[in-house]
């Protein structure tokens, strides 16, 4: 993970995910009643209006959907970390997270490149899930 | 017909000088603004009795109702969605006259954004911790308008082949605009190659597909129809109003469909509630924070077809001589970042026949902004 940036701070909607991320699971959410996934996490279901939730384990496996290569340090604490690349990941029940791409030099990433999700440790013990390149896709 | 076609007109503009550090207060710059435009209207400021904000606004409602003198107001509200406001605090002023609780309302903006608070700067937006979208964002390094927004612009390339010269054709555009405005900050025209060769600052976004960063105010006095028809300007009428959204603008970067504009939903109703269709539209004015998001706009305003707009803006196209002039005054990008309410002004401007870029002609005007979260338009027409 890039350093000095900040830190998620969970509410009752999304604890669920970060819990999963202590366990090295990437565990998403999707609705009960029809099965619609929801990003970022929320109270209800777009399309059908439930509450209720179930928290379904990722195989972590998607695809980069878009991305930018942060070239300019937009503050002092990313001077020697640009560039670095912010893409949005493509995984299961139309969820798009937003990740880093590891393993790879910033020009190598283009679109729909595999990759998986890895977790990555911060300094106060919280991990958070994080992506690299895998050669081939499922 | 809608209930606003026409209930509202624009009858005064007021604008300060836009720097790179105007040394004084946002509050002073407010009043200045708004002094001015009340002049231009040839109303007193007691007459005004409504006031539209952005919600992003640092100046204090109380402070510059004090200052300024305003004695009789009884009606006030606020945008949200930054550049969004631009159109929207219009949209509400006009709604508010229609339905007549006020009758004279002043929608303004004021911010020291280059002095001040920098929006291009991490630190504006940085946080120990971070919660609601941002929590999905931020930790991961997406901190500045630039690291979002350069996501549509990757996937409409990606989608529809779109160049970053085709950017360059837009900042091109908008720097010859801005090069016969005296009150733009950018004056020096550019070439595309000069585009290509400014620095990448969230790849593919380039230094000359930003937006500056300015100090400055300004503002637009909105009155009722049988009081615009008795003051001494002709009005620009409020003819078509949206504000709204689709799905799914949480966080901006979480929609469904990137290459494709959220404004969409925007563009059907305002020219529905205008009754024209984008074939009547003599020049656009269009919230250009990034030159990507005027190719975005021209698609979902029905300019071109959707993934048609990097094609559309070579060749000069969206120059003031040529198909559809957009940006006349400059634009965010090279004459003052004032967060949108500019373009407004500059659609006013056209329709009185004083823009430094004057399209022969004109009589009806386009302004929208913001294509990637909720977003608001206008259709102003000549008297
Ligand atoms: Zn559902």
């Amino acid at each position: 993970m890039l350093e000095g940036m900040p830190r998620p701070l969970p509410n009752l909607d999304t604890q669920p995910f970060w819990d999963g991320c202590q366990e090295e699971r990437l565990l998403l959410p999707r609705c009960s009643a029809c099965g619609e996934g929801r990003w970022p996490p929320g109270p209800m279901c777009p399309a059908c209006q439930s509450q209720d939730v179930d928290w379904i384990e990722s195989s972590g496996r998607g695809r980069v959907y878009s991305w930018i290569v942060a070239n300019h340090p937009v503050h002092p604490v990313l001077t020697g970390q640009v560039p670095y690349v912010v893409a949005m990941i493509e995984l299961e029940h139309n969820i798009r997270l937003v990740g880093n791409v590891m393993g790879c030099a910033p020009d190598e990433v283009e679109a729909d490149l595999p990759v998986e999700v890895i977790f990555e440790r911060l300094e106060d013990g919280r991990q958070l899930p994080n992506f690299r390149r895998v050669e081939t896709a499922e | 017909m809608s209930a606003l076609r026409d209930a509202a007109a624009a009858v005064g503009v007021g604008e300060t000088t836009y720097s790179k550090e105007s040394g004084r207060t946002e509050l002073s710059l407010a009043c200045e603004a708004i002094k001015k435009a009340a002049e231009d209207a040839g109303v007193a400021i007691e007459d005004i009795d409504g006031l539209v904000r952005y919600d992003m606004d640092h100046v204090d409602e109380a402070a510059l109702t004090s200052h300024l003198g305003l004695k009789n107001l009884r009606w006030m509200s606020q945008v949200g969605y930054g550049g969004t406001g631009g159109n929207a605090v219009v949209v509400h002023a006009a709604a508010a006259i229609a339905a007549g609780a006020a009758e004279t309302v002043v929608c303004y903006r004021a911010l020291n954004e280059r002095s001040g608070v920098r929006y291009g700067q991490g630190a504006t937006w940085m946080k120990d911790e971070v919660g609601g979208a941002e929590a999905f964002q931020m930790p991961w390094g997406m901190l500045t308008p630039a690291h979002l927004f350069g996501q549509f612009a990757r996937r409409h390339m990606i989608e529809d082949g779109t160049t970053s010269r085709q950017f360059g054709a837009v900042a091109v555009a908008l720097r010859r605009h801005a090069s016969l405005n005296p009150r733009a900050m950018m004056r020096t025209p550019i070439t595309i190659e000069d585009h290509q060769a400014s620095r990448l600052i969230a790849d593919p976004l380039r230094l000359f597909d930003c937006c500056i960063e300015s100090d400055g105010a300004c503002a637009v006095v909105l009155t009722a129809a049988d009081r615009a028809r008795s003051l001494r300007h002709a009005p620009a009428w409020i003819m078509g109003v949206s504000q709204g959204s689709g799905s799914r603008t949480s966080g901006i970067v979480f929609r469904d469909d990137l290459a494709v504009a959220e404004s969409t939903y925007t563009a059907a109703e305002v020219y529905r509630s205008a009754e024209v269709g984008p074939e009547e539209i003599d020049a656009a004015m269009i919230y250009d924070h990034f030159t990507p998001f005027v190719i975005f706009s021209l698609e979902a305003y029905g300019f071109c077809e959707p993934g048609e707009g990097g094609s559309f803006v070579e060749d000069g196209r969206i120059e003031v001589d040529d198909v559809l002039p957009v940006n006349t005054h400059g634009g965010n990008h090279s004459e003052a970042y004032i967060h949108g309410l500019p373009h407004v002004i500059e659609a006013f401007r056209q329709l009185r026949g004083t823009s430094t870029a004057q399209v022969e002609s004109a009589e009806l005007i386009l302004s929208c902004s913001s294509v990637a979260q909720l977003s608001a338009a206008v259709i102003l027409r000549k008297d």
